[in-house]
This record gives structure tokens, C-alpha cells and sequence, in this order.
């Protein structure tokens, strides 16, 4: 057994979990935060995309010890109180999920891309950069449409900022 | 239109908590004292149990129990079934081996459970699971479907000779002779129609709790259908009479028929909570779902259509080998056979036709409905010969699909189906007009000058949902009847909900079913709530698939509608001193027409419950069930349009575009729609280009059992879509809608392969066309264009 503390939105979580325990495992069944979902078990289908120090990561492929110390955001940590962050806004108005089982690891793989591409992001770009993430529902035909709307809100507000 | 109504592009209702991670999927759940089961599986396609050795398991640290097929059935526990009988041609019924959940003697594929470990943790079930020792002997695996059928091959189960379950027919054997007699041309196609995975996101898992206070069982499953799971695990393995069990379903993550069936593992989980006395949590890996989950399609077919020298449609003969895998799934029977022979008229007027079908068993994972289930091989069928039959008498795609187009209605084919209305040249004509079909010889000639091969192809697809009529299929062998049911339960203060049998498992069915309530009695769709997924709650449905929730399930609640509006109309004649007649409900207020005078909805919502001054003899409250039983199926039809590049280099094949006109009838959520659309396509396009499943042939392993392996279509290896809708009206439902759920995996896969042929100049290719194959022929293509 190995004591394991993370800070999880912005709490600190301790844990008594065993070594072979995983991050999602962490987040699931300890924390009790079930937004990050497993959908392969391979590091392919990238369900459990979560933040660990602001990088996305898969949390079926990170030890909870490995987590040990670590900064990390769920889905359920993304939206300020009742105030949807542009992402998921975009997802809903672009109808970006069907089934909604892939769409934490989606979101939170899309936040990550908007800010390493600074939001100057293409069509082809978006394609490229969700080949970790897999949908069986939507044909990513929307979601696609969905970052891509998220990235220019996002740069919007930063531009807004700026001036 | 209203802003919420039928027709309008409402954001979803449901989306709020699955974008902040608050959905509550099967694996979500927790309840007190709840342990974990892991079953122990098959690593042999086929072998005969000697003995079970489960004491070491025993003896693991956490372990509740060890359970083997022999405790189950001890307990009487059934086997599984097969919902729908069919028939041979010369009568006998389908021949079906005995199924147990967990097997006893003989294990039939990798994967097979046989014991389940109860423990505290799922790692500690897992470890444990590992300890059970089997003896094993190992026997010869049977995976390839000619090799299955040979004369003196191993037979499978006792019951079906020379492993064929049964050798079933279609059509008029005799007209089509005398058609393909005078015929001017045949087209003849050998196709392989490719197994696939269907692949939900969310696994299969499934929570089962035994209360030994009320003696009750409660199911938390991965279902489309809770109602039929309850009926079924009731009904046939008798693990609790349906007044003791309680089945939930609750966010599901995709479905796409795979979890139609009730599984082994979801009965041992309900069966073991008893037996341990604790909770029993089950979460499929997902190569267990590679392995277990029930796979699509695979079929071998030689088809040959003759044409006359106008080259008008003669005949049709089509003879497929169906793998059913090694046991017999829940609605198995039915999918080669009336889901697939009824719809191989395609759009077209063919006098004869003839379909011979045989089903398999194979040491496979058991086959099933995968979204389309049926229509999608007969589509590939008949649109890979139109366009090869174009190729051949050297005319264009389009106009020989044109001069051979349905165009009466009703129009009764030579295979069971009426169809009842569609203009299939309206979506040829909408699809060609996006696609810029005329400006592809131009495109063409551009691409070759990069040097790469560019092609398009069409097809141009039927298929029969909104499945079903009861007495029709009840006809044709089904078990059960396919109506829907509702109850709209109109409350004091206005708000309604409705309780329906249909299971939104990605569909958006709280947001649609609302828009259809919200047109009705003018109310906003914050003010419906949609219940489904709970046996406790609702009191009976058929569930979702086959395309059915909207012209089925809707319709329900139309006619239950229907019966509240009445209602509704008759107090508020009553409490206005009007007539009945003069009564209109809209926006949220009760009228009477011509005059000034009205009511707030919430005033005869109210008026219902208080009861204070309702017509002499009416009964309070304002609330009303309906069961609609279809009249027909319906008939979604459309063209889609595929154009590929390929890199002759490298054997990679670029969609370049995709064109989908769809006639789906009324549509209640455009926006909806075309997400469904694009699913769709996606399958069917991963069905066309990478998705596959490999048997090794000597060991019977699943190689393909993990995202590593089994290509899945990502958003790199996929265009943007060009969908649209045309409409006629289908005059079978009150709604006129027809359904959209399969249309995109149905269409496509023809449409992508007859792109890839047309750039090749090579008729050869199978699905799935990978970099490799496509390589192969490209680099003939290019020799053949050097010696040109």
C-alpha cells in the first residue's frame, strides 16, 4: 500500500490505495469522481483524459503514485460553478456528443489542444491532434466543429482581454 | 414550427451532465457492500472440460465465491435463446445448440465464461480468476465458414448437421430461372461482407443485488431494452419471477445493437449476488468486449443479376453463407434472413428474385444485429452489382439506377416488403447536385496530375425500420411482439412527463420526445421531463433498436397525447361553458376558438387533480398510457455519394468527399438527424476501408481484440460531411417519420468500395480496403496504365 496525495479541482485528496493502483482508479473509485471513464484499457480510446499539472494525460496509463504530489483536473472541475467552460458550451451548442461516454476525455483533450495551438487551430489540425480519442457515435463531423468554435471563442475572450 | 417543436434544432437536453461528467453510466454505480465479479474464460476456441479445479481460487485473499456452470445449473438457471424461429425449406426448425451462461463440458470460443469469482476488490476477483485450473482437452477449432459447411468437418453441437442451423429461402427460385433464361447481360459478384465489432464506447458491465428482505433482485445493466431483459431473465433462466425484478438501465454509453442481447455475465451477476449473499459489480475490459460482446455482419455471398437489353433489371439471385459464431444470440435468426433477403429489391422494379440463406456455427464469438443488422449487407449486395452491372453494359452509375427506380407507391416487392412511399430520384438528384457529380471527370484528370487515382462511387440505399409490426413479425417467427408503449402524466402545476418504453442510449430521445410534447400542448421543453430505462418506473416497452423510437415510440406517445388533449379539452369545455369542438390548446393556454376566452394550461391541469368541478362522472387527474403497434415498417432510402484519392505510393485512400441526401421522412430535430447520420457513415465507412476481425485459422484466437489491433475510424482518417434530407411523408405512422438511426452504416460501405474500384480499375478488392490491399492493386493499376 502506498499513500498517495493529489489535489484534485483544486482539493487535496489522501489516500491509503494499492501500489498497482491507477490514476483513474484514484479518481473513480477512491475520490468518488466518475466524469473520467475507461473505455480501452490500451491508452487508445482516451476516455480518461484528465489535466495532471495542466497536461493532458491518460489516466489509465498513470500510476496514482506516479500522481503522487500533482495538480490534477477532471471534467467535473472544468466549469466554474454554474458557468460551462467554453468547450463544453461548444460541445452542447455544436452537438458534439451523442452517447456522452467519450466526451470528458474529448473536452478535456480539446481544452489541451486549444491552449498548445494558442487557439490558431484548422480543420486538419483538430483531426490530427483527437487521433488519441475515439468516438464510435458522432463521425467527429461535430466535435470537430465544436473545438474548432471553442478555439475561436477562446481566442475572442483573449484577444478582449488584451485591448 | 415553434422554437422547441417538431422541426426545430433544439440543443440537447441531456448534455448538460455528460459535458461536466455527472452521467451515471452502469459502472457508476455504488451501493453498500457491493464486491466484484471476474470471470474466468476460455483460452481455447474449442476443448472439452475434463475438470474445474476452483479450490486455490478459493482460497485467495477477498475471494466471496467461486461459481462454476455446474451450481448454476443446479439452480436451474436456463440457457440462453433465440427469439426468433426460423425455418428451413423443407420445413425442420433452426437447429440450436444448447447455450449455457456458464459453460459445463465444452467451451466453443476464446472467451467463453465458465466460473465467476465473487471478491472484495476487482483486482483481488481478477488475481483469483487466474487460479481456477482447468483440464483441458484442447479439440480442432472451426473458424472458416467453407471449411465449416465441408462434409466430414468437425461437427460443432449434436444438433446441427454439418454445422448449418438452417438453409433458408426467399423469393421465387423457378422466375428467377426463367428470368436469368432471357436475359441480355448478367452481372455476377462474389463479396465478403466483413465481421465487425460493434465497439460502444462504454463496455458492458452490469450490477446485480439480491435483497434477501423483500427477496427482490435489481439489475444495473448496460441495456437497450431493460423491459425484454427482465421478461427474458424471468421467462427463460428463471432467476426471479418479473414482480421480484427490477431492471435499470441507466446512461448508456452506445449501443448500437450489441447491447440489445442479454449476456451470460449480466444473469451469473444476478444469480451470484444470491449466492454470495453480497452486490455483485461486473465492468467488461475491453478485450473481454472484443471477445464477448456480440460481433456484425460476416457473410459470403455470390449474387448475379440479369438485365434485359434495355438494360432493365430481369432478375436476381443471391446465395450467402451467414457465420453465426458458435452459439446461437438472442434475435441471431432473424438478421440473414427477414432483415436482410425482405430488403434485396433494393430501389429498384426486379420481377424475380431468389435468396438462399445458411447459417453457420463457427468457433467464433456469437454474430448478431450491429447497427443495420441485415439491411447493410443486402445494400452491399445490390449496389456493388448496379454500379459493377453500370461498368460492365458501359453506362453511367446513375442512369441505370434511374431507368430500373421504384416509382408507384405502394409498390409490393417479390420479397415480402410494400413500400410505401419514397422519390428516389429526388435524392439521387440532390446527392449528384452536392457532390458536383458531373464535375468529377474534371477533378479526375487534376488528381492524376499529382499522381494519384481518384474515383467515385454511389449507392443508393433502402432499408425497412421502425421495426415492427407485431402480427407481421409474429408471422415470420419472432417471439415477441415489437409495439411501444407511453404514458404522458400531466402534473397539477402543468409539467409534464413522459414515461416511455423506448432507451436513449445516445439517440437524444429527452430532447426529441420533449419537442413532439412541446408541439402538442405549446408548453417549453424545461417543463417535459423524459423517464425511460427503469422497470419500476415505466410500466412496459420494447426498447431501441432497429430505428424504432421515433416512428414507434413517439408514436405512442402521440396517441397517449391524443387521450390528454381529450381529457384536457373535455374540463376546459366544462369550466368555459363551451363545446368540446370549439376547444384549441397552444402556447400554454386553453382557448376556445373565435372568442377571447381562455385558460392557463396549469388551470385544467390543476382543475384535473382538485377535482372540484370537473363534467359529471369524468375521473380526476390527467394522465394516459398507450400502447401503437406499427402498421408497417418504414422505408428510409437515400444516396450516398463517396470520392476517394489514393496514393499509389503508399496504397492510402483519402475520402475526399462524402455525400449523403437522406429521405427520413418528417424530421423532429434536424440538428439530431445529421449527427446520426454522421455516426453512421463513420461505421460504415470504418466497415468499408479498416475494421476488421482476424481469426488465426488453426488456433481460433480473436487477433484483433484490442484498440491496438482492431482499427477503429479516428477523426484523422475522416472527412466532413455533406448531409441533406429530402422528404416524403411516410403515411404509415401519425408522426410521418421514418427512421435515421442506420441509415449512415446501411448506405455507405458500397458507396466508398465502388469509389476505391472506379479509381483502381479493379473490380477485386474486399473490405476492409487497407493501405495494403489497395497498395497491391495500385501498383497493378499503375503497370497496367505504363503497358497502356
Amino acid at each position: 500500500m502506498t499513500k498517495v496525495t493529489i489535489t484534485v479541482n483544486g482539493r487535496a485528496e489522501s489516500r491509503e490505495v494499492e501500489d498497482r493502483t491507477l490514476l483513474v482508479q484514484f479518481l473513480r473509485d477512491h475520490v468518488g469522481l466518475t466524469g473520467t471513464h475507461v473505455g480501452c484499457d490500451t491508452s487508445q480510446c482516451g476516455a480518461c483524459v484528465v489535466h495532471m499539472d495542466g497536461v493532458a494525460v491518460k489516466s489509465c496509463t498513470v500510476l496514482a503514485a506516479a500522481a503522487d504530489g500533482t495538480q490534477v483536473t477532471t471534467i467535473e472541475g472544468l466549469a466554474k460553478g454554474d458557468e460551462l467552460h467554453p468547450v463544453q458550451a461548444a460541445f452542447r451548442e455544436h452537438h458534439g456528443l451523442q452517447c456522452g461516454f467519450c466526451t470528458p476525455g474529448m473536452i478535456m483533450s480539446a481544452v489541451d489542444m486549444i491552449r498548445r495551438y494558442d487557439g490558431k487551430l484548422d480543420e486538419k489540425t483538430v483531426r490530427y491532434e483527437l487521433e488519441g480519442n475515439i468516438c464510435r457515435c458522432t463521425g467527429y463531423h461535430n466535435i470537430v466543429k465544436a473545438v474548432l468554435a471553442a478555439a475561436e471563442t477562446m481566442q475572442g475572450g483573449a484577444k478582449k482581454a488584451a485591448a | 414550427m415553434g422554437v422547441e417543436g417538431i422541426g426545430a434544432r433544439v440543443a440537447r437536453k441531456e448534455d448538460k451532465r455528460f459535458i461536466t461528467g455527472k452521467g451515471r453510466y452502469t459502472d457508476d454505480m455504488k451501493v453498500p457492500g457491493m464486491h466484484y465479479a471476474a470471470f474466468a474464460r476460455s483460452p481455447h476456441a474449442h476443448a472439452r472440460i475434463r475438470s474445474i479445479d476452483t479450490s486455490a481460487a478459493k482460497a485467495m485473499p477477498g475471494v466471496d465465491g467461486v461459481l462454476t456452470g455446474t451450481e448454476l445449473a443446479a439452480d436451474g438457471i436456463g440457457n440462453l435463446i433465440c427469439g426468433w424461429m426460423i425455418k428451413s425449406k423443407d420445413g425442420t426448425p433452426m437447429k440450436m445448440g444448447a447455450f449455457p451462461a456458464l459453460a459445463r463440458e465444452t467451451v466453443r470460443f476464446v472467451g467463453q465464461p465458465y466460473a465467476v469469482v465473487v471478491a472484495a476488490t476487482q483486482a483481488q476477483a481478477r488475481d483469483a480468476a487466474e487460479a481456477i485450473v482447468v483440464d483441458w482437452e484442447e479439440l480442432p477449432a472451426v473458424i472458416d465458414l467453407n471449411y465449416a459447411i465441408k462434409k466430414g468437418t468437425l461437427q460443432l453441437h449434436p444438433e446441427a448437421e454439418n454445422n448449418v442451423i438452417y438453409d433458408w429461402e426467399l423469393g421465387d427460385s423457378k422466375a428467377a430461372d426463367v428470368a436469368f433464361a432471357k436475359a441480355a447481360h448478367v452481372t455476377k459478384l462474389d463479396l465478403v461482407n466483413n465481421r465487425l465489432v460493434p465497439n460502444a464506447m462504454e463496455p458492458r458491465a452490469a450490477l446485480g443485488v439480491y435483497d434477501t428482505g423483500d427477496e427482490n433482485y435489481t439489475l444495473w445493466t448496460t441495456s437497450q431494452n431493460p423491459h425484454v431483459a427482465r421478461l427474458v431473465i424471468s421467462a427463460f433462466y428463471n432467476v426471479a419471477p418479473e414482480n421480484k425484478l427490477r431492471v435499470i438501465a441507466p446512461d448508456v454509453g452506445g449501443g448500437f445493437g450489441s447491447k440489445i442481447f442479454i449476456y451470460p455475465e449480466e444473469i451469473v451477476c444476478l444469480w451470484a449476488s444470491k449466492k454470495t449473499g453480497v452486490p455483485v459489480k461486473w465492468v467488461a475490459d475491453r478485450t473481454e468486449a472484443f471477445l464477448t460482446d456480440a460481433h456484425g455482419r460476416d457473410h459470403i455471398t455470390h449474387a448475379e443479376m440479369a438485365f434485359d437489353a434495355d438494360n432493365k433489371m430481369l432478375g436476381l439471385k443471391v446465395d450467402t453463407i451467414a457465420n453465426f459464431g458458435a452459439y446461437m444470440s438472442l434475435f441471431s435468426s432473424s438478421v440473414p434472413t427477414y432483415l436482410y433477403a425482405t430488403l434485396l429489391s433494393g430501389q429498384y422494379v426486379i420481377p424475380a428474385i431468389h435468396a438462399n440463406v445458411r447459417a453457420v456455427y463457427t468457433n467464433t464469438s456469437p454474430v448478431d444485429a450491429y447497427r443495420g443488422a441485415g439491411r447493410p449487407e443486402a445494400t452491399f449486395v445490390m449496389e456493388r452489382l448496379v454500379e459493377t452491372a453500370a461498368r460492365e453494359l458501359g453506362v453511367s452509375p446513375a442512369e441505370l439506377r434511374r431507368k430500373n427506380f421504384v416509382r408507384t407507391f405502394p409498390y409490393q416487392t417479390p420479397v415480402i416488403m410494400t413500400y410505401d412511399a419514397g422519390d428516389y430520384e429526388a435524392s439521387l438528384n440532390a446527392a449528384m447536385q452536392a457532390a458536383d457529380y458531373a464535375g468529377f471527370g474534371q477533378r479526375k484528370l487534376e488528381a492524376e496530375k499529382r499522381g494519384k487515382l481518384r474515383g467515385i462511387g454511389m449507392s443508393c440505399y433502402i432499408e425497412a425500420c421502425g421495426i415492427a409490426p407485431s402480427a407481421a413479425v409474429g408471422s415470420l417467427g419472432a417471439g415477441v411482439g415489437l409495439w411501444e408503449s407511453a404514458e404522458v402524466r400531466v402534473n397539477p402545476i402543468g409539467t409534464v412527463e413522459v414515461l416511455t418504453g423506448s432507451h436513449s442510449h445516445g439517440q437524444s430521445h429527452e430532447t426529441t420526445f420533449a419537442q413532439l410534447v412541446s408541439q402538442r400542448l405549446g408548453l417549453p421543453i424545461e417543463n417535459i421531463s423524459i423517464v425511460h430505462g427503469d422497470t419500476d418506473k415505466v410500466q412496459f416497452g420494447m426498447g431501441t433498436y432497429g430505428s424504432r423510437s421515433g416512428a414507434v415510440g413517439m408514436s405512442a406517445i402521440f396517441k397517449a397525447l391524443d387521450k390528454v388533449e381529450a381529457k384536457a379539452k373535455k374540463i376546459a369545455a366544462h369550466l368555459m361553458e363551451a363545446s368540446e369542438g370549439d376547444i384549441e390548446i397552444s402556447n400554454g393556454e386553453v382557448r376556445v376558438a373565435g372568442t377571447d376566452k381562455k385558460l392557463p394550461w396549469v388551470s385544467v391541469a390543476l382543475g384535473a387533480y382538485t377535482g372540484h368541478n370537473l363534467p359529471a362522472g369524468m375521473e380526476p387527474g390527467l394522465k394516459e398510457g398507450a400502447f401503437y403497434d406499427p402498421t408497417n415498417f418504414t422505408f428510409p432510402a437515400g444516396c450516398y455519394i463517396c470520392e476517394v484519392e489514393i496514393d499509389p505510393q503508399t496504397g492510402h485512400t483519402e475520402i475526399v468527399q462524402f455525400v449523403a441526401a437522406d429521405d427520413f421522412g418528417k424530421l423532429i430535430n434536424p440538428m439530431v438527424v445529421e449527427g446520426q447520420v454522421h455516426g453512421g457513415i463513420a461505421q460504415g465507412v470504418g466497415q468499408a476501408l479498416m475494421e476488421a476481425c482476424h481469426y488465426d485459422t488453426e488456433t481460433g484466437q480473436l487477433i484483433t481484440a484490442s484498440y491496438n489491433d482492431y482499427t477503429m475510424p479516428r477523426a484523422d482518417d475522416l472527412p466532413s460531411f455533406k448531409v441533406s434530407t429530402t422528404e416524403t411523408i411516410c403515411p404509415g405512422n401519425p408522426l410521418g417519420m421514418k427512421g435515421c438511426g442506420e441509415a449512415g452504416a446501411i448506405g455507405s460501405p458500397p458507396a466508398v468500395i465502388n469509389a476505391i474500384t472506379d479509381a483502381l480499375g479493379d473490380n477485386s478488392i474486399t473490405m476492409p480496403a487497407t493501405a495494403e490491399k489497395v497498395w497491391r492493386l495500385a501498383q497493378k493499376a499503375t503497370m497496367r496504365q505504363a503497358a497502356e
